[in-house]
């Protein structure tokens, strides 16, 4: 009888020729069997369906339903999307704003992970928990209290500007009364705002795997640097980042790919799907497709064109965890 | 005074990150004429759960309440948590437990497919829904999240069932025990506080999934939380007492089983990087 426990079998064992075969044991697969069935067809099926789907003209509901014709239309929806100048518009934002968060994130989740291993105990304490909290508010609730805070009469941003002496806020905005001024209106402030609110839900993560690295960093190495009358910014460069390099990689490459599709927040602080200044790619390609009328085809060739680009990035990550995989 | 240099940036952060949970709860407890007055109140003068009240007994629209949705989302989320826990339990033994020729495939393919942009698979999702005859039912979001969570949680699930000691076993299957009931008596409750971690994240997937709620339900009665919230919120008189009272209902459960489970979150998603 096999247990449940296998002994791996030792190289020195593979290789004595002597080896008695034994019988593949074929339970792992069935283990394995039901989340394979359902990765495959849940998740590997559908991404090569989106691939397909994208090389066809689908404009109504019945063709998805198999009622009517798929017509081919091959690289049709790829070329109507690259010769459209919008779609620059929307790579646009989509790399800026990706860019602007990561690196926004990546400071500012530093900065807090190097200053909660730095407070004291109950402070640390008082500041981490407070943190969890933007962690831990969905992307949906957070998203709506920061349109609140954002809101045009009693929003509390509306109040703070209002309060500002009035002759200042001429000279500076050109404006005194902010009621009614629409903090969404324009693309620019729109982007800002919503990096805010990706910023805000996106930094503790980074906060909290800083701070867990930092404490497998011997202490000692930071003190003796300090002692020697090194800069605060020369220990980080030359002790703690060095040491932390691989947990940066894998945060940076794990904030670029988060940052690439954000879809909930912009949905929810734009209102849906009809401000098209300030499309990203993962929206772009939702409202092609469901906005009426559905443009089914050309919304999955724009999601092959995201997807093409986080494959990318995952490739790094797999890369970074496997080689960490091996060293530990 | 470095010390209070260094204290007055913790305030700081807490103020930043814990404000908007913050103004969220307080709004909800306000009177309308506090939330819409123009001079902010940084604390409920006359605090009220009226809002709460008139969420919780009125009906959104006709012949559905806000508790429907939340029954909706509850149904959602549950039965994704039961269906992924027990797959996933089965998958990480497999992978925590044995060596076999395609382990280090399946676990470079759990970490690929965890990569998968999801907010691309809404369109050939929505094309195997209607052919699967689940368009506007509660089963097409269960499906959906049971794919979603079931990486994450056997990668998960794998680190806690690696953890218990395979002596263990070995002895039970001396003692001459079947390896169901190995399975059963002494792997699964050893291993039954990581599959209640584990079970928190897919729940919370589950919970706050947005964009394929909205485009697999039609049915205004079978909406999710988060569908009904945005349909809700997406009106231009926007409402904000019952729309934070809302918000708050919605958010305190997954912040309580959030900070239950953080820090697994971080080991997760860092695999190896971070160790100790």
């Amino acid at each position: 009888m096999t247990t449940l426990t296998e002994v791996p079998e030792t190289s020195a064992a593979r290789e004595t020729p002597a080896r008695r075969r034994r019988p593949v044991d074929r339970l792992p697969y069935l283990l394995l069997l039901p989340a394979l069935v359902i990765i495959g067809v849940l998740l590997l099926w559908p991404l090569g369906q989106v691939v397909a789907m994208s090389f066809y003209r689908l404009n109504s509901v019945r063709q998805l339903r198999g009622d009517r014709e798929w017509p081919w239309v091959g690289l049709g929806n790829y070329t109507d999307i690259l010769s459209d100048p919008f779609f620059l518009t929307v790579l646009r934002n989509t790399v800026l704003f990706a860019a602007a968060n990561v690196l926004l994130t990546m400071v500012l989740g530093t900065l807090v992970g190097l200053l909660l291993n730095r407070l004291g105990r109950k402070m640390a304490t008082f500041v981490a928990s407070c943190v969890m909290l933007a962690w831990a508010t969905p992307a949906l609730t957070g998203t709506i209290v920061w349109k609140w805070i954002f809101d045009d009469t009693s929003g509390l941003v509306t109040w703070l500007f209002n309060a500002l002496p009035d002759g200042f806020s001429q000279a500076l905005f050109g404006r005194s009364d902010w009621t009614g001024y629409g903090w969404f209106n324009s693309p620019l402030l729109f982007f800002a705002i919503l990096t805010l609110v990706v910023v805000w839900h996106s930094f503790p993560f980074i906060a909290v795997s800083v701070l867990a690295g930092l404490k497998s960093v011997p202490s000692e190495l930071h003190e003796a640097a300090r002692v020697d009358g090194a800069s605060p910014w020369r220990v980080f460069w030359k002790i703690t980042f060095p040491l932390l390099r691989p947990v940066f990689g894998i945060l940076i490459v794990l904030s670029t790919i988060w940052d690439f599709k954000v879809f909930t927040q912009q949905f929810v602080l734009a209102g849906g799907t009809q401000d098209r200044p300030t499309f990203m790619l993962s929206i772009y390609s939702y409202a092609e497709a469901f906005s009426p009328p559905p443009k089914y085809g050309l919304g999955a060739a724009i999601a092959v064109i995201l997807t093409l680009i986080l494959l990318v990035v995952t490739g790094f990550y797999v890369r970074m965890v496997l080689r960490q995989e091996d060293e530990s | 005074m470095k010390k209070v240099a260094l204290n007055a940036a913790g305030l700081l952060v807490a103020l930043f990150a814990a404000f908007p949970v913050y103004w969220m709860i307080s709004t909800s407890l306000k009177p309308s004429s506090e939330i819409f007055s123009s001079t902010p109140q940084p604390v409920p003068a006359h605090p009220t759960l009226a809002h709460y009240r008139e969420i919780l007994t009125g009906n959104l629209i006709p012949g559905v309440s806000f508790l429907d949705f939340f029954v909706n989302s509850a149904i959602v989320a549950v039965s994704t948590v039961v269906l992924s826990g027990l797959v996933a339990l089965l998958a990480a033994t497999a992978v925590a437990r044995f060596r076999f020729k395609l382990r280090t495939s399946f676990l470079i393919m759990l970490l690929v497919v965890q990569m998968i942009p999801l907010e691309a698979l809404v369109i050939p999702l929505f094309l195997m829904i209607q052919r699967l005859g689940l368009y506007n039912t509660l089963p097409s979001l269960i499906l959906t999240y049971l794919g979603f969570s079931l990486p994450f949680a056997v990668w998960m699930l794998r680190g806690f069932v690696a953890a218990v000691p395979k002596e263990l076993e070995e002895a039970a299957a001396i003692d001459g025990a079947s390896r169901a009931q190995t399975f059963r008596r002494v792997l699964f409750p050893l291993v039954a506080p990581g599959l209640v971690a584990t079970s928190i994240f897919s729940f919370i997937t589950a919970w706050n999934e947005l964009i394929f709620a909205l485009t697999f339900i039609n049915d205004q009665g079978r909406y999710t939380l988060p569908v009904a919230m945005t349909f809700f919120f997406g009106r231009d008189d926007t409402n904000w007492g019952p729309v934070m009272a809302a918000s708050t209902l919605f958010t305190l459960p997954v912040i309580i089983f959030f900070l239950l489970v953080q820090r697994r979150m971080v080991s997760g998603l860092v695999a190896g990087a971070v160790k100790g």
